[in-house]
């Protein structure tokens, strides 16, 4: 602990921050169909939701040795390179979430590594091959293998219920997805908190301060799962919006065959080992319910929109990665340039979300901000999301982000900041 | 380029046979919970009904716990 530097501090914080972003951003994966379908209410589903990622996230000791599972060579990685493709990772989480669209968290921070390690030490870094078997084929994969499941089961569950009354089976069925949603909000914590806290390690072996192999100190642990677990409390509304409500209307049987589906499909797939993106089976997985009850409309619109973001995350996250790369091996101050050019990306990006806010108020109405005179309900929910003051969730957070990227950015290499503060983040 | 096959198709294989039986278990607990209640108004086996319900439950709880065994191991 003696010998953070300041790089070391903004690295760890940058990563905390991905961490939260990942949280907020995946929020949706576990409870967009149970809020959706009116199994949980919007606020106690992200409560549970959070509790479950910290509990995931000290569930496993098995820390991620690697952060990009071989997509980059990670021999002599210098931490200004995991900087810059946190910044990348971050931005890009930030920007899907204001647009609502459901994207990766981890193709975004493999985005960013890639760009990052291009700019730092040229393309042979890279391990093609491998990007093709982890990002690309999976990401075509996930959707396919999670909507026909989902489908099958949304199919099969119609005609076994054909003569009962739904209403009277819909008790049932969000029970059912409640368990079925907590089981998706465990494996996050699991899988992504160990991913930051692999980061973090990483960053702390690279910097001198921990021996190569050790595991990661229990402050490291803590903050992980507090971040995540934090990130996925705010909700992101947006993202829930979009995949409850957006990409179909789903009813609590299609609700529960869908997060059945998303769940196997998550656990298969991580113990078979041919990992699968959770964001991306999710989506899958609604889509497929969608189609599976008979008069069911998925809107194509909004999947090929979700479509272009998948596509879109390596790229993007990467030429961000490789901008950041290119200042961070500038020197001090390009370091200094990214964190602030950070903080105020996001500020930017968080003021843009507040012309249209979407909360736990209104994530499951009809419209939001537009007709105000179309029905009552829109009308109410309209004034409520104009007169209520940003949500304090929300606003603690973005203050909390700036807050805890500037924070160690006034400090001397020789002041080491403290972990409490990091604790926050 | 090593592309695992294999892995791919038991992972497609095992979701959808696990993804479908279980809601298919469920909804036959369901559907038996439903029947039970229409059955006390007359008709039907209520304890034939009601038993088969809770055996499909039970089996989905059994699957649950072994969903949260995969993650904790």
């Amino acid at each position: 602990m003696e010998h953070i530097t300041l790089l070391l501090a903004i690295v760890v914080v940058t990563a905390l921050v991905f961490d939260f972003t990942n949280g907020f951003h995946d929020t949706a994966n576990a409870m967009a169909t149970t809020i959706s379908t009116g199994a949980l209410k919007p606020k106690t589903a992200v409560a549970m939701s959070a509790v479950l990622n910290l509990v995931g996230a000290f569930l496993s000791v098995e820390v991620a040795k690697t952060i990009s599972g071989g997509i980059i060579d990670e021999k002599g990685i210098r931490t200004e390179v995991i900087f810059a493709a946190l910044v990348g990772a971050i931005l890009w989480n930030l920007l899907t979430w204001l647009l609502g669209l459901p994207s990766s968290s981890s193709h975004a921070l493999f985005g960013g590594l890639i760009g990052a390690a291009v700019m730092s030490a040229g393309w042979s870094s890279v391990n093609g091959s491998t990007v093709v078997t982890k990002v690309l084929l999976p990401a075509v994969a996930a959707p396919i293998v999670a909507g026909i499941a989902a489908m099958l089961a949304t199919r099969l569950t119609y005609r076994l219920n054909r003569n009962t009354d739904e209403k009277a089976t819909a008790k049932g069925y969000r029970a059912g997805q409640i368990a079925s949603a907590g089981l998706v909000s465990l494996a996050h914590g699991t899988n992504d908190a160990q991913k930051t806290m692999g980061i973090i390690t990483l960053a702390l072996v690279t910097g001198g301060v921990l021996h190569p192999g050790a595991n990661p100190p229990l402050w490291v642990i803590v903050s992980a799962g507090l971040a995540i677990a934090m990130g996925t409390y705010l909700g992101g509304w947006r993202i829930i919006r979009t995949m409850g409500k957006g990409l179909t209307e789903l009813r609590p049987p299609q609700g529960f065959a869908a997060q059945t589906g998303a769940a196997t499909v998550i656990l298969a797939s991580s113990h078979i080992g041919f990992s699968l993106s959770t964001t991306q089976v999710c989506s899958g997985s609604v889509m497929g319910a969608g189609i599976g009850r008979k008069g069911g409309v998925v809107r194509w619109s909004t999947a090929s929109r979700m479509a272009v973001a998948w596509v879109l995350t390596l790229p993007a996250a990467g030429l961000v990665g490789a901008g950041a790369e290119f200042l961070t091996k500038q020197g001090t101050w390009g370091i200094v340039a990214v964190a602030i050019l950070l903080v105020a990306g996001s500020g930017t990006i968080w003021k843009l979300s507040r012309r249209q806010p979407v909360d736990h108020h209104n994530v499951t109405a009809d419209e939001i901000g537009e007709a105000p005179a179309a029905e009552p309900a829109g009308v109410v929910t309209t004034a409520i999301a104009a007169v209520t003051p940003p949500p304090t969730a929300a606003a603690a957070a973005a203050i909390d982000l700036k807050a805890t990227i500037q924070a160690p950015a006034p400090a001397t290499p020789a002041d080491p900041p403290t972990p409490a503060p990091l604790l926050q983040g | 380029m090593h592309i695992d096959w294999a892995a791919l198709g038991s992972v497609f294989g095992v979701s959808l046979v696990v993804t479908v039986g279980l809601v298919g278990l469920f909804t036959l607990g369901i559907v038996g919970l439903t029947k039970h209640e229409a059955a006390a108004s007359g008709t039907g086996n209520v304890a034939l009904a009601r038993t088969g319900a809770y055996v499909c439950f039970a089996a989905c709880a059994a699957a649950v716990a072994y969903g949260i065994y995969l993650i904790v191991a």
